[in-house]
């Protein structure tokens, strides 16, 4: 069994559903060369069977917002002195910005370089998504 | 009317009561048009037109030099620098060096966005591929209104192309915001309107609205009939396009099953879905349609640039 020690500050990352950990750590954009990062993929889960985990120490102020995108049913606990002070609670995000990807071939984002791929939340208990600029409709994780 | 230095992308862009102000203006304009020959002089409009277009690019050249402006612009890519691969953005940050306002045709849906994201001129959208039209409903919309006097408690039946019909998906979206209008939605299966449509607007605004293959089954229920082409441009496959392309014609056989008030409207052109005996048929709107066009065009370039009466 691998054993990873509890860290004193810092974010932990829980229940992420199996192999989306990857993915969460490349969207928070956390530089690993110079952060203590630990990730932890298919543990066993007595909630989900198999879970991700991702323990990121000495930080607590990352951009959490696609995370809830990715995976809403992911816990976050921010830890300070070995104490959890907050649990934050995902929800999906208003807008995300080059998060999804536009696949509607005569959107002008899957076809001019440079222009962002924007979707605004249309519905969150569909988590569905709307292009800002073509309206198709996706839900969250399928462009992902 | 607070529109000056605004872009017309789609028409919720513009409130119910921005909308009245506009039909109000472009009235004004009809009944004195000499009044206003000179309001727009020394100011110019850039037409970029990506796809080809003959009503809507005249319309709004017409608008602009009947308001005593000026135009430049191209109508088909390949003789600008965008034949070179130059992006939206470039084009337009260039083309408001030079211009007061824009107006842009392409074939991609989004791009009149792109382009309104890159600059602080004035863009309107003259159709973006399938997506949206505004201007184009803005004319059917005045149309209805000179006719009808309002849109309240409208039954509107919409035929032909609702997938990729841009001129739809504007007049669906424009007309769910008046009270008691619903909709009667005539399409091939293959063809019926995006999921968008009928989540975020439809069934957002709750508009009464339901979905039929047949045009006899509901004509008589109409009190205005929009017709559309089955757009051959739209079509991956030509064999589809084929198979579907006269399922909805409209002809004087049809037209006797309608209310004798219901109006007939198209955003024009028409390849051979209303036969041209109906032409002569007091309920066909679609000329009047054309030439409503160009005043509700001036009235919208004007309110953009921020021009006083």
């Amino acid at each position: 069994m691998v054993v990873i020690n509890s860290i004193s500050k810092g974010i932990v990352i829980d229940h992420i559903r199996a192999g989306y950990g990857m993915r969460v750590l490349e969207y928070l954009n956390i530089d690993a060369s110079c952060n203590t990062v630990a990730f932890i993929m298919n543990a066993v889960s007595d909630k989900h069977g198999r879970k991700d985990l991702i323990k990121i120490e000495n930080i607590t102020d990352v951009d959490l917002t696609v995370l809830g995108l990715i995976d809403h049913n992911a816990t976050v606990n921010i830890i300070e002195d070995h104490i959890i002070v907050r649990k934050i609670k995902l929800r999906l995000p208003e807008t995300v910005t080059n998060v999804i990807k536009c696949k509607n071939p005569r959107c002008v984002a899957s076809s001019e370089s440079g222009v962002p791929h924007i979707f605004r939340l249309v519905d969150e208990s569909t988590k569905e998504y709307r292009c800002e600029y073509c309206d198709d409709i996706v839900k969250a994780g399928e462009g992902l | 009317m607070m529109l000056k230095g605004r872009s017309l992308l789609e028409p919720s862009d513009f409130s119910v009561e921005e909308i009245e102000s506009l039909f109000g203006l472009a009235g004004r304009i009809m009944d004195a048009p000499s009044d206003y020959s000179e309001v727009c002089r020394g100011r110019l409009l850039a037409t970029l037109f990506y796809e080809p277009s003959t009503r809507t690019r005249f319309s709004f050249e017409a608008a602009m030099l009947r308001l005593g402006g000026q135009v430049i612009g191209f109508s088909e890519p390949g003789s600008s620098s965008v034949a070179k691969g130059e992006s939206i953005a470039d084009t337009i940050k260039t083309v408001a060096c030079y211009a007061d306002i824009a107006v842009i045709r392409h074939p991609k849906e989004g791009a009149p966005r792109v382009a309104a994201m890159s600059t602080d001129m004035p863009v309107i959208n003259a159709g973006d591929g399938g997506h949206q039209h505004p201007t184009q409903t803005l004319t059917d919309l005045l149309t209805v209104k000179r006719a009808r006097g309002g849109f309240e408690n409208l039954t509107v039946g919409v035929c032909g192309d609702l997938k990729f019909g841009r001129t739809v998906h504007s007049l669906i979206k424009a007309l769910a915001r008046y009270s008691g209008v619903s909709f009667v939605l005539i399409s091939p299966q293959e063809l019926m309107v995006p999921e968008y449509v009928r989540k975020e607007v439809l069934k957002k605004t709750a508009s009464p609205f339901r979905e039929t293959e047949n045009l006899l089954d509901v004509i008589s229920e109409l009190d205005v009939l929009y017709m559309t082409r089955v757009q051959r441009e739209r079509f991956f496959n030509e064999e589809d396009y084929i198979r579907l392309k006269d399922s909805y014609i409209l002809d004087a056989e049809k037209m006797r099953g309608a209310r004798r008030d219901m109006m007939v409207l198209h955003p024009l052109p028409r390849v051979n879905e209303i036969a041209a005996e109906v032409d002569s048929d007091p309920r066909a709107f679609y000329f009047k349609q054309a030439q409503n066009g160009m005043y509700i065009r001036m009235a919208l370039i004007m309110a953009l640039l921020g021009i006083k009466e």
